[in-house]
């Protein structure tokens, strides 16, 4: 490392030097080791304290938002140490070196980690062994995980094909209304005077947890016996007109339709979401278009069709692959609402069912890289868009 | 063209008429809960929340004392002109004057109500529930027939501070990474850039669950589980891509002269980048900032795996999860907890409504 700048320095003592050079390691070193002393005084704090809540938040807030600002500060000060060539160099990967090395962590490394416990069985890959030895050992199952996923006579009884046909519900009904509700409401809002009233109200529920949303619609499938009065709409409405009050979700006589009870929510969740997109995306088409199309005697169901969809296309192809994404990796609804059972396990699910409460490792990771596996067409799309767009 | 007029006024009744019953259908979910929140215990578990709304209910207007009539409960009595047997009375009988006659209690010691069907609105609202459910002590109940029932309070409390402890570091974080980042790819020129960047996009749409295992793993190993470090990270990774993405797209949009005159003058990129990129960016920043908050806030999975081992570090989603599953048929625990877990997503969705649109409209697709 170069630690002496190269230019306009005036000659001094060879002690004088000496001196200089020491001073500045010293201090290259003792900014980060202070920095990094009060850091972990902070992590410790945090977990051992036994001080009040409300101390500890904010002390967690300062500490982690500090921290990190800290952090950046302090590799900064210590690139722009070097020389200007040197600086010219590294500075860059102290910027983009962090996100990197995060996002390699967590999501990057990840995917072929999950895939190699997913070739072993529930304890995964055992300790200690190198790789030609795991190859070998009792522990590797090669790809029978993933034969279990999809064999209805396997151990499990295929109940991963339970979750991947409810699955398949979530997405053809799940994603087909949220986007269809969407733009039935976009396109009625925006000939409406009530348009901005109409969309808040439809699109609040998206700042509602998954949780607190299976808690509303808990309330509304509230199942109270027939002869007492019925404090769930759904069943009071049934009730009201003659029916008989089920509990919709639990409501096993009619699986796998029962699915849908739960599809519901997520609909009511996204709806708005898809909604706004569509909003402003009918917003872009000219008025000319529309009115040529009038005097042209075009019927309002016409236009929607034959000069709204298609002028919205890419706007309806990006907001489908979103919704269908989400509601791929649905877990929370299912696991509040009925924790999967009553045959409305998803793949998500599952795969945490498999994971954490059955503690089954290899057939984890293996329902894990089968959602992986569902989300790489678009994967593919987006980056072939982004080549398409050719900016970098 | 007075044909033409009254068609127009018709398809804007019909269109303001649709978009009228679908709002209604949006809203009404978490209205009922709302109002439920406030009403008390025994109303919520004994009628519906719409009995807040003038409805014809029966209410007594008369109580006759049994002793006094002189009745046989075994056979057939006649009560103010309604006759029937003791189980005709139990259900109500309807007088010829349309009263009804109730009994209420057993044969021997039980009152008799008459009763008229009036309009009427239960309005008995009550902060209770909510004080229940976010203080820790326990509540005493007052039954109907006078005896009193215990029912421990909830620690929403604490929950709700360490829902904040989690989701403003998981929110500011990953942005000030995201931020230099973001930086790095629009204004510097380094080898491996496109295919650093190429990366990010790839991972947009990676699947959380992939990473739960070995992660997992990791922090057993590195003693990092039931942490708040642990579950920033976890939030800050799953959020980088999509943060550092967005940002990209605002930030390389930025006037190139401003950064030139800049690093002309003799600024590093450091100054260039918290004095000038980062206040410009400022609205990039608060879209994702609200995106990204709103997604900590409301997370259950990312919780229950990273923190769930440590019941100290619950949070919100968790507390209402439990108790979901442990007391379920609670509802006024349910209703006021559901409501405290969503004033703040409300308050900030609300009062930022403009931003979040903006940053959904800069394509939000999450992994």
């Amino acid at each position: 490392m170069n630690i002496q700048s190269d230019t306009g320095e005036q000659p001094q003592s060879l002690w004088a030097r000496i001196l200089a050079f020491a001073g500045r390691v010293l201090l290259a070193l003792s900014i980060p080791l202070i920095a990094f002393y009060v850091l972990y005084q902070g992590f410790i704090f945090l977990r051992d304290s036994d001080a009040p809540r409300l101390v500890i938040t904010l002390v967690a807030i300062v500490w982690g938002v500090g921290g990190v600002a800290i952090l950046y500060w302090v590799f900064n000060s210590l690139v722009e140490r070097l020389s200007d060539e040197w600086t010219a160099r590294l500075l860059p990967f102290v910027f983009v070196g962090p996100a990197m090395a995060i996002l390699s962590w967590y999501l990057a490394i990840p995917t072929l980690r999950t895939f190699w416990i997913s070739l072993f069985n529930r304890d995964g890959p055992p300790d200690g062994l190198n790789f030609f030895q795991l190859l070998g050992s009792d522990s590797f199952v090669g790809l029978s995980n993933y034969w279990e996923v999809i064999n209805p006579h396997g151990v499990t009884n295929g109940i991963m094909l339970e979750a991947l046909r409810n699955n398949a519900m979530w997405l053809i009904f799940g994603s087909t209304f949220s986007v269809a509700f969407g733009l039935v409401i976009a396109v009625l809002a925006d000939r409406s005077r009530f348009e901005n009233t109409a969309k808040s109200l439809i699109f609040l529920p998206m700042a509602i947890s998954f949780v607190g949303a299976s808690i509303i619609w808990n309330f509304i499938y509230e199942y109270r016996p027939a002869d007492q009065p019925q404090v769930g709409l759904l069943n009071a409405i049934v009730t009201g007109l003659g029916g008989a009050p089920q509990a919709w979700p639990q409501w096993v006589d009619i699986a796998p339709w029962n699915n849908l009870f739960l599809i519901v929510i997520v609909i009511w969740l996204q709806a708005g979401f898809s909604m706004v997109l569509f909003s402003a995306a009918l917003k872009g088409i000219p008025d000319e278009l529309l009115e040529a199309a009038r005097i042209d005697g075009a019927t309002e169901v016409q236009i929607f069709f034959r000069i709204m969809i298609p002028y919205i296309r890419g706007t309806i192809i990006s907001v489908f692959t979103t919704v269908v994404i989400f509601t791929l990796k649905i877990f929370d609804v299912v696991w509040v609402m009925t924790g999967g059972q009553f045959g409305t396990h998803v793949i998500a699910t599952q795969f945490y069912r498999q994971s954490f409460t059955n503690r089954n490792s290899g057939f984890g990771s293996a329902i894990a890289i089968v959602l992986l596996i569902a989300v790489i067409p678009v994967m593919y799309y987006n980056l072939r868009q982004f080549r398409e767009q050719e900016a970098f | 063209m007075d044909s033409g007029k009254r068609q127009k006024r018709i398809s804007s009744l019909i269109v303001n008429g649709t978009l009228l019953i679908l709002v209604l259908v949006w809203t009404i979910p978490t209205l009922g809960i709302f109002f439920s929140s406030f009403r008390n215990r025994d109303d919520i578990a004994s009628s519906g929340w719409w009995n807040i709304l003038p409805h014809k209910e029966w209410q007594m207007v008369k109580e006759v004392d049994i002793s006094e009539l002189g009745l046989d409960p075994n056979g057939v009595m006649v009560i103010e002109g309604a006759s029937g047997t003791f189980d005709e009375f139990r259900a109500g009988v309807e007088t010829p004057n349309g009263e009804r006659v109730t009994w209420i209690g057993n044969k021997r010691l039980g009152r008799v109500e008459i009763q008229a069907h009036v309009w009427a609105v239960n309005w008995n609202f009550t902060l209770d529930n909510y004080k229940q459910v976010l203080g820790g002590q326990d509540f005493e109940f007052k039954k109907p027939d006078g005896t009193i029932q215990i029912v421990p309070g909830d620690n929403m409390n604490n929950a709700f501070l360490n829902s904040l402890a989690v989701a403003v570091p998981s929110t500011v974080i990953p942005i000030l990474i995201a931020a230099f980042a973001a930086y790095a790819f629009a204004w510097m020129n380094f080898p491996g850039r496109r295919w650093l960047f190429i990366m990010v996009v790839a991972l947009l749409v990676v699947p959380l669950q992939i990473a739960l295992v070995p992660i997992l793993r990791d922090y057993r190993t590195l003693n990092l589980n039931g942490t708040f470090l642990a579950i920033w990270l976890a939030h800050t990774g799953f959020g980088l891509a999509l943060a550092t993405y967005l940002l990209y797209n605002y930030i390389s949009t930025l006037p190139r002269d401003i950064l030139e005159s800049a690093f002309i003058d003799g600024a590093s990129h450091f100054t260039v980048f918290t004095r000038l990129i980062l206040p410009l960016s400022v609205p990039a920043l608060a879209s994702f900032a609200i995106f990204q908050f709103l997604w900590v806030w409301n997370d259950y999975l990312v919780a229950l795996i990273f923190l769930g081992g440590n019941p100290e570090f619950e949070l919100v989603t968790q507390r209402m999860a439990a108790i979901v599953g442990s007391r379920g048929s609670e509802w006024h625990l349910l209703t006021a907890g559901a409501f405290v877990s969503m004033v703040l997503p409300l308050l900030v969705f609300f009062s930022m409504q403009r931003y979040f649109v903006r940053g959904l409209l800069a394509g939000s697709v999450k992994g």
